[in-house]
């Protein structure tokens, strides 16, 4: 793995790779002292284009906690008000030493060309209305904790579908591992066509809501309703959102999540995000374990290509193998690290 | 041999081969005995003492090494498994994965701890649960058992309890499991 750019690009492999990883990050996190040195000297930029909170300071802890160094790069802040170019930009921080830059644009494809101008691990931290790959794995690794594996269960992505990259992500991934997904909008928000996604689209929450075992709650952005994509928040709450009442009708084990910032009282009630089914703020905790994974993936994870196939001659001067656990660099040098 | 130690295991995507059985089922289980006498002797009983096996290969021998103190002391040690793969000092150089989650008995703080690992090479592996322990607290010492030391070593650092000292080419694979230790090689 390379870089992470795209939901898509992960096969159900890489997707549960990953997961698994997390676990073991999940367990430093609850460490007294939540750090290890695995990436002691690498450098992880964030470079934001678009407002973001959570998700920027989920990659700054995630990269400190594994003991890499942090640059912060943000739009609002920066030479981008001069009129300095995204490629300048990426390329300043290449030139700078960065090993892993994680990029948020408004712009979907962003991450990718950036990938293309440097030579330096990208992190897609969302692009426009495109993909947020660890958006989508936090996301199945939360549910994967509650409902464990995640083959035939339901999830209904609820809300505004076309506008949300979170829902693009968790389609992506939560399918990848088997979930069949259900999306659920007032036709004004759902893409034009889903044709070629591996989902199913609806228009009635509560025809969906007895079947499924997990519900994504999207965020309802106002300036939805200046566009006049719904009549009003009040109308759209009556039909689309997790109500209280709604919240009654399901079972004990459904899964409530939302990928924040939350408009209480919109999309979900407020005494429907505090329900013990809710799992808001575990979202939020995985997160972090979730980006350690990723950064830990690309930037140490694989190491140089497999030697075997260079070194060749002879057999005593090659460290070709090793004990279980304990072996050399496996290079032609006799295991000298 | 784990599937995950196999695919790290260069040749990647080799497979072991077995060439020479060099301690059987009994052997192992003898060697375990022996060392927990060891333990007993060293530590004078077992107060304070906690086993941590490395994961993977440390763990199951770990347990038998529990299982044998407390059927000679009647007391029962802690076990705790410990992975270092955060710690390495060759990362970015090797394919480093974790193998499982640490699992570490909640205070280790005065604890007079022993790693069990499965066989001792070059010593980087000890090295860096050393400084893995050291972020889970402060043992009153930290001793080191291992089923098979094979040579080799690249650090300052020696067993002291071993169930049998092997010489080895470098070249060579050591597996070590319940039914016995095998001397073979990765074969593509």
């Amino acid at each position: 793995m390379r870089h992470l750019l795209s939901s898509a690009d992960l096969d159900r492999d890489d997707v549960e790779a990953l997961l698994d990883l997390t676990d073991s990050f999940v367990e430093v996190s609850n460490r007294a002292i939540p750090k290890v040195p695995a990436l002691r000297g690498r450098t992880v930029a964030t470079m934001f284009f678009e407002d973001s909170t959570r998700t920027r300071l989920s990659f700054e802890t995630a990269a400190k906690r594994l003991s890499a160094d942090t640059m912060s790069f943000s739009a609002s802040s920066s030479s981008v008000n001069k009129g300095e170019s995204l490629r300048d930009t990426a390329l300043t921080l290449e030139a700078m030493g960065v090993d892993a830059v994680v990029v948020r644009h408004r712009s979907s494809g962003a991450p990718h060309r950036v990938a293309s101008w440097v030579d330096v691990r990208v992190v897609n931290g969302g692009d426009g209305w495109h993909d947020h790959p660890t958006q989508g794995l936090l996301d199945a690794y939360t549910l994967r904790g509650r409902l464990g594996p995640l083959d035939g269960r339901r999830v209904a992505i609820v809300g505004d579908v076309k506008h949300s990259r979170v829902a693009r992500a968790d389609v992506a991934i939560l399918t990848t591992l088997g979930a069949e997904v259900t999306l659920v909008a007032p036709p004004t928000l759902l893409p034009p066509s889903i044709e070629g996604w591996p989902a199913t689209a609806v228009h009635d929450l509560d025809a969906v809501l007895p079947e499924v075992d997990a519900v994504v709650l999207l965020r309802m952005q106002r300036e939805r309703m200046t566009e006049a994509l719904v009549p009003s928040l009040r109308e759209y709450t009556a039909r689309w959102g997790l109500t209280v009442d709604r919240a009654r009708r399901l079972r004990d084990d459904v899964v409530f999540m939302h990928p924040g910032p939350m408009n209480r009282g919109v999309e979900i009630a407020p005494e429907v995000a505090d329900d013990p089914r809710a799992v808001i703020v575990d979202q939020v905790r995985n997160g972090v374990a979730v980006r350690m994974a990723v950064l830990f993936r690309l930037l140490a994870g694989e190491g140089p290509e497999p030697v075997a196939d260079v070194v060749s001659d002879g057999a005593d001067d090659r460290s070709v193998a090793a004990d279980l656990s304990e072996q050399p660099v496996g290079a032609g040098d006799g295991g000298a690290t | 041999m784990a599937d995950r130690e196999r695919r790290i295991s260069p040749p990647y995507g080799g497979v072991f081969v077995p060439r020479t059985r060099v301690l059987d089922r009994d052997d192992v289980a003898r060697a375990i005995w022996r060392m927990a006498h060891e333990v007993i002797e060293r530590n004078h009983g077992l107060d304070g003492v906690v086993l941590v096996g490395l994961q993977t290969g440390g763990g199951w021998i770990a347990e038998r090494l529990a299982e044998a103190l407390d059927s000679i002391e009647h007391v029962r040690p802690a076990v705790g498994l410990l992975d270092v793969a955060f710690y390495r000092d060759d990362i970015g150089l090797r394919p480093v994965l974790p193998e499982a989650v640490t699992e570490l008995p909640s205070d280790i703080d005065g604890a007079q701890v022993v790693l069990v690992d499965d066989v001792l090479f070059t010593g980087r592996t000890i090295r860096a649960a050393l400084d893995a322990l050291h972020d889970y607290g402060r043992p009153r010492s930290v001793q080191l058992a291992v089923m098979v030391d094979r040579g080799h070593r690249e650090l300052p650092i020696r067993p002291d309890y071993v169930g049998k000292n092997l010489p080895t080419r470098r070249d060579e694979v050591v597996d070590v499991h319940p039914e016995g230790v095998d001397l073979g090689e990765m074969v593509r």
